[in-house]
């Protein structure tokens, strides 16, 4: 019984794919990852996608949830500075992630877990190196067990 | 010049008396040991009460802040902690600067209930005398007498002072209208000292063990955040139902949650009155995680909380050429 387990465990591991949450801003990433997928260009398929209309409107909570319920990984992407289609919101969206990425590394949430990217509609190659690596970073680092909520 | 109570006393009547305030906001004797008890003095004859030593703890801030009523005029006898509670929430334009007379009084930290209690071994004190605050401020008495049933002890105010006012900055106020016995104000603290060093040098791993055990302690019920004179939000986000962002259980995970964004909502505005881990009934570590944020905003933004009323919190603002060495 408990070799079962066991060996129930290493396939887990060995097959073991992350899943990432990715935020990505309606103006630019969001529309970056359109054109990544209209022009073909390959990228893991660990991503799982919510559109918000700004990365500004990311609040730390919805990082937090994603962690609580088992993500291994999220990812926050906007527009590059200046290019903000609400003038400031990813200015204001850089210092809220300067604290969040403070808190989470000194608290010992590895920081490749919650990650950080500017992409434009016109940078479909970018996106996917994006998500290559943070698709390697989080594959490195494991599932995620620190602020898991178990039951 | 007297005593700095008898000076107080004396502005505050002077405050009163030509009615440039409604009430006057300060401490008077408690009946608790170590512990003063807040009062609004709205008398002149009330005023031979009003009292300021190493008992009052209490942020004064929080106690006028939420009896504000639009055009009030409020005096307030201020530690340095309370006058930067009332500058950051003006800041906040909770406030008009005209509204509030802040009377500076020179502070040498408060005392925590609960090393002296720690100290003791839990015996209950009947009767303690402490020294004045020009002997402690003047450096010519350290210690204070308790006694109890069968015993008596000299214990140290170093050893039982506030961790907060250990890391204390400015324990004046930076903004004052008069300041009392100004010869005595204190400019840092003297006990001033390095909190984070010790969890700076620590592995994130030995981190993570260190705020697991600590947020594991907390029982959910919300002390901290009703103490802190910066959580005044009408709606609380921690109580919303629909849709519910927090689990309301005392699973690590969710406690974890809970703190990491209390001290987020807190983030650049946090003064570190202390407030909060006085309030905390089974002694978690509230303060490290905010110090450690603290000055990581003031390294990358150069904001300090509480010093200017005209100046917005960090994290309510932005710079459009900033280092972002962590975006890719």
């Amino acid at each position: 019984m408990e070799q079962n387990q066991e060996t129930k465990q290493t396939t887990k591991s060995e097959n073991w794919e992350p899943r990432i949450m990715a935020f990505l801003c309606n103006w630019c990433s969001y529309a970056g990852a359109d054109l990544a997928g209209v022009s073909r260009i390959q990228y893991p398929p660990n991503i799982r996608v919510i559109r918000v209309p700004c990365s500004g409107r990311i609040d730390p909570i919805f990082v937090l949830r994603c962690l609580q319920s088992g993500y291994d990984g999220v990812l926050v992407s906007g527009c590059h500075p200046g290019d903000c289609h609400y003038i400031s919101g990813n200015y204001v969206a850089r210092r809220k992630f300067v604290a969040l990425r403070a808190i989470l590394n000194f608290l010992g949430i590895e920081p490749g877990r919650v990650q950080f990217s500017w992409v434009s509609a016109g940078e479909g190659e970018k996106f996917s190196e994006v998500i290559k690596k943070v698709t390697d970073d989080v594959k490195k680092l494991g599932p995620a067990s620190r602020l898991v909520k178990k039951d | 010049m007297g005593t700095i109570n008898e000076d107080l006393r004396k502005q505050a009547q002077k405050l009163l008396a030509n009615k440039e305030i409604d009430y006057f906001v300060g401490c008077r004797q408690g009946t608790i040991p170590f512990r003063s008890a807040p009062h609004a003095f709205r008398t002149e004859a009330e005023l031979d009460q009003l009292t300021f030593d190493m008992t009052c703890s209490n942020n004064l801030a929080q106690f006028l802040h939420k009896n504000y009523k639009k055009g009030d005029k409020i005096g307030i006898a201020a530690k340095g902690c309370d006058a930067r509670t009332l500058i950051q929430l003006m800041a906040e334009n909770q406030f008009p600067r005209e509204a509030i007379k802040i009377i500076g009084v020179p502070c040498c930290g408060v005392l925590d209930q609960k090393k002296i209690r720690d100290k003791l071994g839990g015996k209950p004190v009947l009767k303690y005398s402490l020294p004045s605050m020009e002997e402690i401020l003047s450096g010519k008495k350290d210690t204070l007498t308790v006694e109890g049933k069968d015993f008596k002890e000299e214990i140290k105010l170093a050893d039982v002072v506030s961790n907060n006012c250990l890391v204390c900055e400015y324990p004046s106020a930076p903004l004052a209208d008069t300041f009392i016995q100004e010869g005595l104000k204190q400019e840092k603290a003297s006990g001033s000292m390095n909190w984070l060093e010790k969890f700076e040098k620590m592995s994130s791993d030995e981190r993570w063990e260190y705020f697991s055990k600590q947020y594991s302690k907390c029982i959910r019920c919300y002390a901290c955040r009703n103490a802190c004179p910066f959580c005044y939000c009408e709606q609380c986000i921690v109580d919303d139902s629909q849709p519910q962002w927090f689990g309301k259980s005392t699973n690590l995970s969710d406690t974890m949650v809970f703190h990491i964004i209390r001290t987020l909502h807190v983030a650049s505005r946090c003064i570190g009155c202390g407030a909060c881990t006085r309030a905390c009934p089974t002694g978690v570590d509230l303060v490290t995680l905010g110090l450690y944020l603290d000055k990581e905003i003031k390294e990358r933004f150069g904001y300090t909380p509480g010093l200017d009323p005209g100046e917005l919190p960090a994290l309510c603002t932005y710079k459009e050429d900033e280092k972002q060495d962590f975006i890719m």
